[in-house]
C-alpha cells in the first residue's frame, strides 16, 4: 500500500521540486540584492547553484520513494549551497525525509513540518524574532499544524494558510535586528531590512502550495484574521487592514 | 592519540593555521585543515569537513604503520581517534556540526569554543601528549579564550 502512494505522489513531488528550482532561479537576483544589504551577497547565487545541481540529479533518482527523493534534494544542497544554507536547506531535509517514508500525507506533513523547523531551529541555534528564516517558519508550520490537527482542515487550506502566516514573517523580519549570521555583525545597521533566508524560504513555501494547489482540494483563499480580532480594536484594524489587503 | 581538525572559511587561513600550529613542535599530532567551500572560494563545505574528520582520526592511515612504529605496543592504537574540530565563523560551526552527523565511523567528535588559531595551537600541543582526551584537548583549546595579549 505505501508503494502505491510513492508511485502515485511521486510525480508530484518532482513537480514541486522543479517548481521550486524554478522559483529561487528567478529571484535569484532578488535574494542576492536583500543579501548584499545585511550579508554577503551570495544567498541568491549559493540557492541557485544548489537547485540546479537538483536538478541535474532528478532524472537519478525519479523512480525512488518519496522519503528517498527528498532526502537526495538534502544531500544534494548540502554538497553545492555552500556557506550557511547547506545545512540550514539540505541537512534538514535530511533529517526530516525521514517522515516521509509512509509517503505524503496528512499527518506525516505535520510530522515533516516539524521535523523542519526544529532540525533549522537546533542547527542554526535561532528563535523567533532574531531574524532568520526561522520567523518564516514558525507562523508556517505551527498554523499548518493547527489546522490540521485542531481544525481538521483539508491539508491545501491548511497549507494556504501557512504560506499566507510564513509571508507576514517574513514582513516582521523588517523591523528586526539580526541576531545571527553574518547580518548579526551589522548590529542595528540590519534593522529595516528583510532578512534573505526567511524570504527565500517563503518562496519555497509558495511553490509548494501552488503545485498542492493543482492535486489537492480544498480552500486556498485564507482570510488573514485572528480568531479573536473582534476582542480589542487593534487586532480589528489589522484585520481589516489585512482583507483590504486581499480583495 | 586525538585528532585536530582547523575549519576556516578560507582554504589558505586553515592552511596558515595549520602552518603556524605544525611549528609548534607538535608533529605527532594528525592535525587536517578544511577550508574553503566545494569550489575553493570563502565558506565551508560540509563534505570536506566529514573526510578532514575521518583522515583526522586515522581511518585508512597510510603513514600510521609507518610514523607510528609503536602502534603495536599501545593497545588502543589501530583504533580509530577522537577527534577535536576548531572552527571560524557561525556557518563553519554548522557545517561543522552537520558533518559530524555525516561521519559515520565509531569515534567522539566535539568542535572545541575556541578562537581558532590560538585554540588550534592549544589543541595541536595537547593533543600530541600520549594522555590527551578529547576532554583535555577541548579544554586545552578553549584555555585559548581566556589569553590577554596585551597587559
Amino acid at each position: 500500500m505505501s508503494e502505491d502512494i510513492h508511485e502515485r505522489q511521486r510525480p508530484v513531488v518532482l513537480e514541486a521540486i522543479n517548481a521550486v528550482a524554478d522559483r529561487i532561479e528567478s529571484e535569484q537576483d532578488h535574494l542576492t540584492e536583500l543579501d548584499s544589504a545585511i550579508g554577503d551577497a551570495d544567498h541568491g547565487a549559493n540557492l541557485t547553484r544548489g537547485f540546479s545541481s537538483v536538478r541535474e540529479e532528478l532524472e537519478e533518482i525519479e523512480d525512488e520513494p518519496i522519503d528517498a527523493i527528498v532526502k537526495e534534494v538534502g544531500t544534494t544542497l548540502i554538497s553545492n549551497v555552500g556557506g550557511a544554507s547547506g545545512p540550514l536547506y539540505g541537512g534538514t531535509l535530511l533529517t526530516a525525509s525521514q517522515e516521509l517514508t509512509d509517503g505524503i500525507t496528512a499527518e506525516s506533513s505535520v510530522a515533516f513540518a516539524e521535523a523542519y523547523l526544529a532540525k533549522v531551529k537546533d542547527r542554526g541555534d535561532a528563535t523567533v524574532g532574531d531574524k532568520t528564516m526561522v520567523d518564516t517558519l514558525t507562523p508556517a508550520v505551527h498554523t499548518y499544524k493547527k489546522s490540521i490537527e485542531e481544525d481538521e482542515l483539508p491539508p491545501l487550506t491548511a497549507l494556504a494558510k501557512a504560506v499566507d502566516a510564513a509571508e507576514r514573517g517574513v514582513e516582521y523580519t523588517v523591523p528586526l535586528k539580526a541576531m545571527k549570521g553574518r547580518a548579526s555583525f551589522l548590529g542595528w545597521r540590519s534593522v529595516g531590512h528583510q532578512d534573505p533566508g526567511a524570504t527565500s524560504t517563503l518562496y519555497i513555501l509558495e511553490e509548494l502550495l501552488a503545485v498542492a494547489e493543482t492535486h489537492l482540494e480544498g480552500e486556498t483563499a485564507v482570510e488573514a484574521v485572528a480568531e479573536n480580532v473582534s476582542e480589542t480594536d487593534e487586532s480589528a484594524d489589522d484585520a481589516e487592514a489585512t482583507d483590504a489587503e486581499q480583495t | 592519540m586525538v585528532g585536530v581538525v582547523v575549519i576556516s572559511h578560507s582554504p589558505r587561513a586553515a592552511k596558515g593555521i595549520r602552518d603556524i600550529a605544525v611549528e609548534m613542535g607538535s608533529s605527532d599530532t594528525r592535525l587536517v585543515v578544511a577550508g574553503g567551500d566545494v569550489d575553493g572560494g570563502i565558506g565551508t563545505d560540509p563534505n570536506a569537513i566529514a573526510e578532514a574528520i575521518t583522515e583526522a582520526a586515522g581511518v585508512n592511515d597510510d603513514h600510521r604503520s609507518d610514523e607510528n612504529k609503536t602502534a603495536n605496543d599501545n593497545p588502543t592504537q589501530g583504533e580509530i581517534d577522537d577527534v577535536v574540530l576548531l572552527v571560524d565563523l557561525g556557518s563553519a560551526v554548522m557545517n561543522a556540526e552537520l558533518a559530524i552527523e555525516m561521519v559515520t565511523i565509531d569515534n567522539t567528535v566535539h568542535i572545541a569554543d575556541a578562537p581558532v588559531l590560538e585554540g588550534a595551537l592549544n589543541a595541536t600541543v595537547e593533543a600530541s601528549s600520549s594522555k590527551a582526551t578529547v576532554e583535555s584537548v577541548i579544554a586545552a583549546a578553549e584555555d585559548a579564550r581566556e589569553y590577554s595579549k596585551i597587559n
